[in-house]
This record gives structure tokens, C-alpha cells and sequence, in this order.
């Protein structure tokens, strides 16, 4: 099978992702995107972020505020960051909508579930996915621990390090290697997402809630205070957002299709002259 | 060997990832926001499911962050009711609250009621604690007051009970149809909780009519709309579904999590 790949110029199909993988990655998909729209309908209710314990009326201590104010021109939509501020209604922030009907919100509506101003909702959706997302995350790491994935893909080795540079290179020059084995910037990534951005939000949400901080009081000194982790979620999303776009160009340039087949049946068509047994046995 | 972006396949995958954003444009979501929707009734079991853990991970005695003197850096911001219309309130207001008084009354062995001057009279605490308002801003203040698990005994809360419904004088919603009061209701676990009390007092002044003047409960692990101003009756209650819309407060009968220590 392989010699008749090659002659026609194709790798081999070789097992990649197990099912645990893929099962968790759609789930995550689902729960990412739900968690993302209803969050910001959430940020909309103040749509300001401050560091420290409390949120300064009287004195400031905010680093970003998202807001309105009349110009001779009219309402405009303006978003203050550490004190400078910016005109933001060409991006919806602080107003959107048409001349005739202006919405006078954070985000716009078109980026929040529900898409009118209504937080109630915006909560209920928010902690039935974040419920979900956290035992995903808790199956994959039981399932990736035991299955070796986090071994053998997740976590970077020194040779990985070492071979950042040449990685930088080939995604620069567009240059993929279909195998079985994630590359060195690949694996930076994804380490990045599983051990540092998805511990830290959820850490964040739960500092965020009265209650745990009376059960776990150390949230709020490990993050600097409720405001602080507020802040901090905030952030997170943000770089998870990157990531997300980072993520879905990556496939766009290595092969949709194959990318796409490899995260929902496991198996992907590896560069020619790949060796079969490089794959898993499904 | 290199990855080949062709213009067909790169055409195929924008498509593709395009749909995902105009999805997220749409307000194909919004039936999320009707009440009686089941696929929201489904998703608010998380919130069940959210109080179960906590009851269960938090002690009941457990207490909330209090601060120090140095962290009150500002008034305590008000907001929801400020400034109540009620002519019942108003009248309490023009004598300067003399007049008051506050009941504990339903699944009780004996009603129960205190006037201003013998709730003050009380034994005190007074606790500077961070209030978290569920839009999402935090505000650190001191309050003091009296703590409600002794008054609760006073009156001798009957077994049976399991929820204490708290009466406000407030009109936070003005309708064609007339006023809607606010109230608000917790399990017995927050109301006997040390750090629940009946606050008459904010940085060490008088309590103000903008933050619920005279009586305002604290409920120091939930959010601010679980802490009910301008109270006026406590209702030990088993069952929370004769109250405003059936879900055990203004702001649950509009969607909010009754818990609310998330």
C-alpha cells in the first residue's frame, strides 16, 4: 500500500488522533464558543476591567473602560486602555448598530449570546458550558495521561527547544512535514493552551465567585485580588481567541481536508516516504 | 513536501471557517433567553448543580474575606432600588424610621417583631467585606449590624422550614399593573451563616437610604442582589413557589440564578 501511495505520490494514512483526542477537541470547540459569546455578553454588564480587590469609583484603578460619549458630532463609541483613549466605533466597541437605532453597549450584539442585552441568560449559558468544559478538561487529562499523549505530543523536550528556530523557518516558508509527530512550535502551543490558558481561566472564573472565595480565600492572593482575576480572565479569553486564529490558519495552510479528516476519523495522510508504522495502532 | 495552499483549497477552507463567524452574527441564540424555553431550563441545572458542589465545599460556617480599615477607599456604590416610593416607605422616612419594625413570621413558634432601637441594642458585628455585584464590579465596605441566626431562635424557626423569604419595601419596578416589590429568599445554611446579619450601620455611619435604610440583610458569600435593602419581614417558608414568579426572588423571576454565590 505504501509503494502504491508513493507512486502516486501520496504518504501514507496513518492513525493520529485517538478518540479521546478528537471527541474532547469538538466538545471544547462547542463549549469555547458558547463560553466566548455569553462571557462577553457578561463583560457587557460593566464593561470595565480593574486591578486589585474592588472596582474604583472614587479612585482609578481601571486599566480598561468601554463606553460612549457625545461629541458636537454625536454619540462615539470609545475604549480607554491604561489611560489612553480611542475612538472605537468602526470596531463596535462602545456603540454600534445603524445611524437610526445606535446600541450603546461594551461589545456588540453581534458577538454576544443573547444577541439584546440580557445577563440573566448570559450567566445561565456561561456556567452550564463552563461546567462542561471543566470535565472535559478533566477526561482529557486523565485519558492523555494514561494514553500518552500529553507525553509524547503536549509536552516539549529539549530537543524540541533546540529545534524552535528551524521550526520558525519552515512555518514561515509554508514548509509542512505531515507525520505522525507534532513540531516544536506546535507542541509550545498546545502546552501553552492545556497547562497555562485553560488552568488559568478556569482559576480565574472561580475567583470570581463569592462563595468559592470563602472556600478557597488563597484564589484571591494567589491572583491579587477578585478585580485582578476578573482582569485576568479577560485576558485569557483574549489569548485563547488568538490562539483560536492562529489555530484555524494553521489548518487552512496544512491542509484542511486532511487536518479535518485526522480530527474526526483519526487517520491522516502523511507526507510521502513516511513509514506506516510511524502511525498508531487505531 | 511543502504544504500547498491552492487557490481551490484555500477557497473551500475560508468558506468554511466564514460560516463559523456568521453564525456567531446571527441571533440564532436568542430563544435562549425565554424562560419557559426547555433547552434553557436544562442548562439552568448547572446553577443546581453549582449549589450542591459549594454547599458541599464550603463548611457552613465558613466565613467570607473581611479586610482591613485600609481597603475602604471609597463609599459603598449603591444600586437596583435607591430611593423607594412606596407610601408605606415614605412614611417611615418622613419619621425618621421610628415607627419601624422589622417581623419574622410564617413556619415559626412564635411572630415575632423589633423595632429600630431594640435591633441596635443587640449584640453587634460589624465585618469589612468586599460586595460583588453579579454585573461584575467589586466594592469594599464595613457593616454593621446585627447577626439574624439569634432572632431566627427568638422566634423558633419550626423544623419543617427551609427557606427564609425576605419582604422589601422597595418598588424596583414600576408597572401599568402596579408595583413590584423586592424580595429575595435564601436556604437557612446562608441565613444562620455568622457573617449574616441585619446591617444597620455602613462605614461606621448611619445606614443610608440609597443602601437600603433601615435594615439591610447581608448575605456576605453571594452576590449583591441576594443582600435585600429596606427589609421588612422575614418568612420562614417550605416552599418558594407562591412568591412574585416562583423562583424565590425579584431578580431570579428574571432569569438569575437563585443561588447566587457564583
Amino acid at each position: 500500500m505504501s509503494e502504491a501511495n508513493d507512486a502516486a505520490g501520496k504518504g501514507p494514512l496513518i492513525y493520529r488522533q485517538s478518540i479521546w483526542t478528537r471527541v474532547t477537541h469538538w466538545v471544547w470547540a462547542i463549549c469555547l464558543f458558547f463560553l466566548l459569546l455569553t462571557g462577553l455578553q457578561i463583560f457587557n454588564a460593566h464593561p470595565a476591567l480593574y486591578i486589585g480587590q474592588q472596582s474604583g469609583f472614587e479612585f482609578d484603578n481601571a486599566i480598561l473602560e468601554i463606553g460612549a460619549v457625545n461629541t458636537p458630532d454625536g454619540p462615539r463609541g470609545r475604549t480607554t486602555i491604561f489611560g489612553n483613549s480611542f475612538d472605537t466605533t468602526a470596531l463596535g466597541l462602545g456603540m454600534s448598530g445603524t445611524a437610526e437605532r445606535p446600541a450603546f453597549t461594551g461589545f456588540p450584539g453581534a458577538v454576544t449570546i443573547p444577541s439584546y442585552r440580557d445577563l440573566g441568560t448570559g450567566r445561565v449559558v456561561h456556567f452550564f458550558f463552563g461546567w462542561i468544559f471543566v470535565a472535559t478538561i478533566f477526561i482529557w487529562f486523565v485519558a492523555s495521561f494514561i494514553n500518552g499523549h500529553i507525553r509524547r505530543d503536549i509536552v516539549p523536550k529539549p530537543a524540541d527547544i533546540a529545534g524552535v528556530p528551524r521550526d520558525l523557518v519552515d512555518h514561515a516558508t509554508l514548509r509542512f512535514k505531515h507525520g505522525r509527530h507534532y513540531g516544536p512550535l506546535q507542541k509550545l502551543a498546545y502546552f501553552g493552551v492545556f497547562f497555562i490558558l485553560f488552568p488559568l481561566i478556569v482559576a480565574t472564573g472561580l475567583t470570581m465567585s463569592p462563595g468559592m472565595d470563602a472556600a478557597w480565600p488563597w484564589l484571591l492572593d494567589l491572583f491579587g485580588g477578585r478585580q485582578t482575576a476578573r482582569t485576568i480572565h479577560f485576558i485569557t479569553m483574549a489569548l485563547l481567541v488568538a490562539f483560536f486564529i492562529v489555530h484555524i490558519v494553521m489548518v487552512l495552510a496544512a491542509g484542511p481536508v486532511n487536518e479535518l479528516r485526522s480530527m474526526i476519523t483519526g487517520w491522516y495522510r502523511a507526507s510521502p516516504g513516511t513509514p506506516e508504522a510511524e502511525g498508531d495502532r487505531p | 513536501m511543502s504544504g500547498l495552499i491552492t487557490r481551490r483549497n484555500f477557497l473551500r477552507s475560508s468558506a468554511l471557517a466564514g460560516s463559523g463567524l456568521v453564525l456567531a452574527g446571527c441571533d440564532q441564540f436568542d430563544f435562549l433567553g425565554s424562560r419557559e424555553n426547555p433547552v434553557r431550563h436544562a442548562m439552568e441545572q448547572a446553577n443546581v448543580l453549582t449549589y450542591n458542589v459549594q454547599r458541599t465545599l464550603i463548611g457552613d460556617q465558613t466565613l467570607a474575606r473581611e479586610y482591613s480599615a485600609s481597603e475602604i477607599r471609597q463609599g459603598q456604590r449603591p444600586n437596583g432600588s435607591t430611593e423607594p416610593s412606596t407610601p408605606e416607605y415614605m412614611f417611615l422616612q418622613m419619621q425618621n424610621f421610628e415607627p419601624y419594625r422589622l417581623t419574622v413570621k410564617g413556619m415559626v413558634e412564635r411572630e415575632v417583631s423589633f423595632s429600630l432601637a431594640e435591633l441596635r441594642n443587640m449584640p453587634s458585628r460589624s465585618q469589612i467585606t468586599r460586595h460583588d455585584c453579579v454585573e461584575g464590579w467589586s466594592c469594599i465596605a464595613k457593616w454593621t449590624g446585627t447577626p439574624l441566626g439569634p432572632i431566627l431562635d427568638m422566634a423558633g424557626v419550626k423544623p419543617q422550614a427551609r427557606f427564609c423569604v425576605y419582604h422589601c419595601y422597595d418598588n424596583i419596578q414600576r408597572t401599568l399593573t402596579g408595583d413590584i416589590l423586592y424580595y429575595e429568599s435564601s436556604d437557612l445554611v446562608d441565613a444562620y451563616h455568622p457573617q449574616t446579619i441585619l446591617s444597620y450601620g455602613l462605614n461606621d455611619q448611619v445606614l443610608p437610604v440609597a443602601n437600603g435604610a433601615p435594615i439591610r440583610l447581608r448575605i456576605e458569600r453571594a452576590l449583591g442582589y441576594k443582600q435585600p435593602k429596606y427589609l421588612h419581614t422575614i418568612e420562614l417558608v417550605d416552599d418558594l413557589s407562591p412568591f412574585g414568579r416562583g423562583k424565590g426572588g425579584y431578580w431570579p423571576d428574571n432569569g438569575y440564578d437563585w443561588y447566587g454565590g457564583i
